[in-house]
């Protein structure tokens, strides 16, 4: 096999690619897409094997648990927070157990580049009992999720696979091993699979009982190791993933290194770990994301007679994403020498619309005709439209999570909010926003839904999106909101008078409205026309 | 040897595309590489960088330690200033002077020149004018690789390769005009290196 240059989230999918991957579903976001993206591309259309973009995560979950009932290797991909959207089938998963190989990746974005928090799915993966990867590199990336496929079919439970920003989205080389073959259908047991309390009973017992099995496999798997430094017992250090880089790094001019406890699964490595504290006095825990390792390991009482070093002593900062100067400080290395900017000082550049970009005409026109109620509140959601909240638009009051919109604004309305309006792009409506507009039809809640049909998933690079144009409409009308009261507008600079005008009218019906502002995204438009022109 | 770079420009510059024709031509020479990016929210208009690591040796962190950075190789040259503290001492700035200005409160350009030449080794070529000759004010990236080229530790013709490559889909005009215009930034770079250029 050639070896490839790839990002973190190729690697990942080149290897499940390798494992025999049948099935493999997702929801943009990022830092995750780029998994999906890669798989539909080496798919051939479906014909190696199914690569698909699903309307949410949980949907995503169920369609991969399907395969994997059917015993065939599945793979489900998402950022950090849409294992939240997935989190029931996540944890009833881990109950039913796998049939066929099942892998979660997951991507953690710490310091939320492009996120609403930076959750860490550890936790998730220690919630649900079972067996979790953190690569620290690519060609581990590529290894450690082919090898998922292998010990979620041994253990009979899903696995996840653990990716952090920096992994995701960096590039390097990885060596693909020979690919291995999918597997044939063979079904899943009936009474295994429909948890009923009896049988869910009898399953979570076994996937207790399984759990010893899991620190077992940890202990011996050849991605943790544990190096210990005979000459130096001050000092020892148990790293994680792309933190364990920053280590090394620092240490990469020195003449030798401390004792090291490399840690790429959990549960932890109980056996290895109990090695490292025996040999110091002192131990650095130093992982990206929460303090998940250090909690584990002090507990409530801590070591009796070690130091325990980490987040939760302020050795190293609790939020944002670590960095190798950061942990150079927790080393207590000297700083390197570093240019500094004499009395200059830098604008900020913070991302924004684009020139031209239909949310642009769509707020400007929302925000005129908001001016004659000054009590009134706009709930948005998450998309591009979100850069909304900034100026020149100051456009929007909230933004929480997929589909919070729509149910925040009528929560408001029902407080008495008025005007109370919602702003949900196409595709966020499809992954959650059908479900409280039903709901606020249902109760003809006085309050107006705009949503902004691009016909895209913009934010994230162009995904398809599920309800877009005619269907949209439909869809609309189908969950029982007035057919008068759905009103499409372009979002044009030349409509502006005419859109005020219809949102106006829209605020003065007392009851549920949906405005759909209908414009292709520019990105798109470009992208068209240059493969037009190519 | 080793080179650690910092890309830096404006979302839709085209850094990623420096990106490649360096991933690509370093995994021909036999080098290990490493390269971060920025995707997503931050890409729309925003200040983006990449952090791009090239030894023959192991690579640890995909991110460049701050003072460690043997080169910023920037589309922009505000951005060029954004990264400054990860620069070495000893580095070299190579840097657009043509401003992306997006934004109301853009510095006044003399002070972000003067700032840019406290570096004491740095090459500071006009990306637009040079780009708009070899046909495209698209192919400013394109200029600054190729201003970049000299000093980088690969060989110009893996460089040249991988332009080629990068454009081919797009035709056989489209690379035309970024070599062209690699050619014509190394060219410019060239001349301002020049002991009599006090610039």
């Amino acid at each position: 096999m050639k070896d490839e240059i790839l990002l973190g989230d190729e690697a990942v999918a080149l290897g499940a690619i390798h494992a025999g991957l049948s099935g493999a579903y997702s929801y943009p976001g990022t830092p995750a897409s780029e998994i999906m993206e890669f798989l539909i591309r080496r798919s051939d259309g479906g014909k190696n094997f199914i690569a698909s973009w699903s309307v949410n995560e949980k949907v995503a979950y169920e369609e991969a648990l399907g395969v994997s009932f059917a015993g065939k290797r599945a793979m489900v991909s998402m950022k950090h927070v849409g294992l939240n959207v997935a989190a029931d089938p996540f944890m009833n998963s881990a109950i039913t157990g796998a049939n066929g190989g099942l892998v979660v990746v997951v991507a953690d974005d710490p310091s939320m580049h492009s996120s609403q928090n930076e959750q860490d799915s550890r936790f998730y993966a220690q919630f649900a009992q079972v067996f979790c990867f953190e690569p620290s590199n690519h060609q581990e990336a590529y290894d450690m999720t082919r090898e998922a496929f292998d010990v979620s079919e041994e253990l009979g439970i899903p696995v996840m696979v653990r990716l952090v920003t920096r992994l995701s989205h960096s590039r390097s080389r990885v060596q693909p091993g020979p690919p291995r073959k999918q597997n044939t259908l063979q079904y899943g047991i009936g009474k295994d699979w429909t948890l009923l309390p009896v049988n869910a009973r009898r399953r979570f017992k076994i996937l207790t009982e399984k759990q010893k099995e899991l620190v077992g496999l940890a202990d011996k798997s050849g991605f943790n190791s544990l190096e210990l430094n005979k000459k130096n017992t001050s000092l020892g250090i148990i790293a994680s993933g792309v933190a364990f880089n920053y280590v090394l790094e620092n240490y990469k001019d020195q003449p030798e290194l401390p004792s090291m406890l490399k840690i790429s699964t959990y549960p932890l490595p109980e056996t290895l770990v109990a090695g490292l504290v025996r040999h110091v006095e002192r131990v650095l825990v130093v992982e990206e994301g929460y303090p998940f390792i250090e909690k584990n390991l002090r507990g409530i009482l801590g070591l009796p007679g070690k130091t325990v070093l980490g987040k939760l002593d302020g050795h190293l900062p609790l939020t944002g994403e670590l960095s190798p100067e950061i942990v150079r400080q927790a080393l207590g290395m000297k700083p390197r020498e570093k240019l500094q900017l004499d009395d200059f000082k830098l604008a900020g550049r913070p991302p924004q619309l684009c020139a031209g970009c239909p949310h642009a005409d769509a707020y400007k026109a929302l925000n005129k005709a908001l001016e004659a109620y000054p009590q009134s509140n706009v709930f948005s959601d998450i998309g591009c439209y979100t850069l909304g909240a900034l100026p020149p638009y100051n456009a929007i009051n909230s933004c929480v999570c997929m589909g919070a919109s729509i149910g925040m604004a009528k929560g408001g309305a029902e407080a008495g909010v008025y005007p109370s309006v919602a702003v949900i792009g196409d595709s966020t409506f499809a992954h959650s926003g059908l479900t409280p507009l039903l709901s606020a039809a249902e109760a003809n809640t006085n309050m107006t839904v705009v949503i902004l049909d691009n016909s895209i998933v913009a934010m994230t690079g162009g995904q398809p999106t599920f309800a877009s144009g005619e269907g949209l409409v439909r869809m609309v009308g189908g969950l029982g909101v007035k057919r008068d009261h759905i009103r499409v507008i372009e979002p044009l600079p030349k409509n502006l008078e005419k859109n005020i005008q219809a949102f106006k009218e829209e605020f003065e019906y007392r009851g549920l409205s949906v405005v759909i502002a209908s414009r292709e995204c520019v990105q798109e438009v470009r992208k068209k026309k240059r493969s037009e022109i190519g | 040897m080793k080179q650690d770079i910092i890309l830096a420009g404006v979302g839709g510059q085209g850094i990623l595309s420096i990106a490649f024709v360096i991933d690509n031509a370093a995994l021909r020479e036999g080098l290990t590489f490493k390269q971060a990016e920025v995707h997503g929210m931050a890409q729309r208009g925003g200040a983006v960088q990449s952090h791009l690591r090239l030894s023959n040796d192991k690579i640890f962190s995909d991110l460049i330690p701050r003072g460690e950075a043997d080169m910023i190789l920037s589309v922009e040259p505000m951005e060029s200033l954004r990264y400054f503290d990860y620069l070495s001492p000893e580095g070299i700035v190579v840097t657009s002077s043509s401003p992306f200005v997006n934004i109301p409160d853009y510095p006044d350009m003399d002070k972000v020149l003067s700032q840019i030449k406290t570096v004491k080794k740095r090459v500071i070529v006009d990306s637009q004018k040079i780009a708009q000759e070899a046909g495209s004010a698209r192919a400013q990236n394109m200029v600054m690789l190729g201003a970049a080229s000299a000093h980088l530790i690969l060989k110009k013709e893996n460089l040249l390769e991988y332009i080629r490559v990068l454009f081919a889909p797009r035709g056989e005009k489209l690379v035309e005009i970024n070599l062209k215009a690699f050619e014509l930034g190394r060219k410019a770079a060239a001349d301002k290196l020049r002991p009599s250029d006090k610039g």
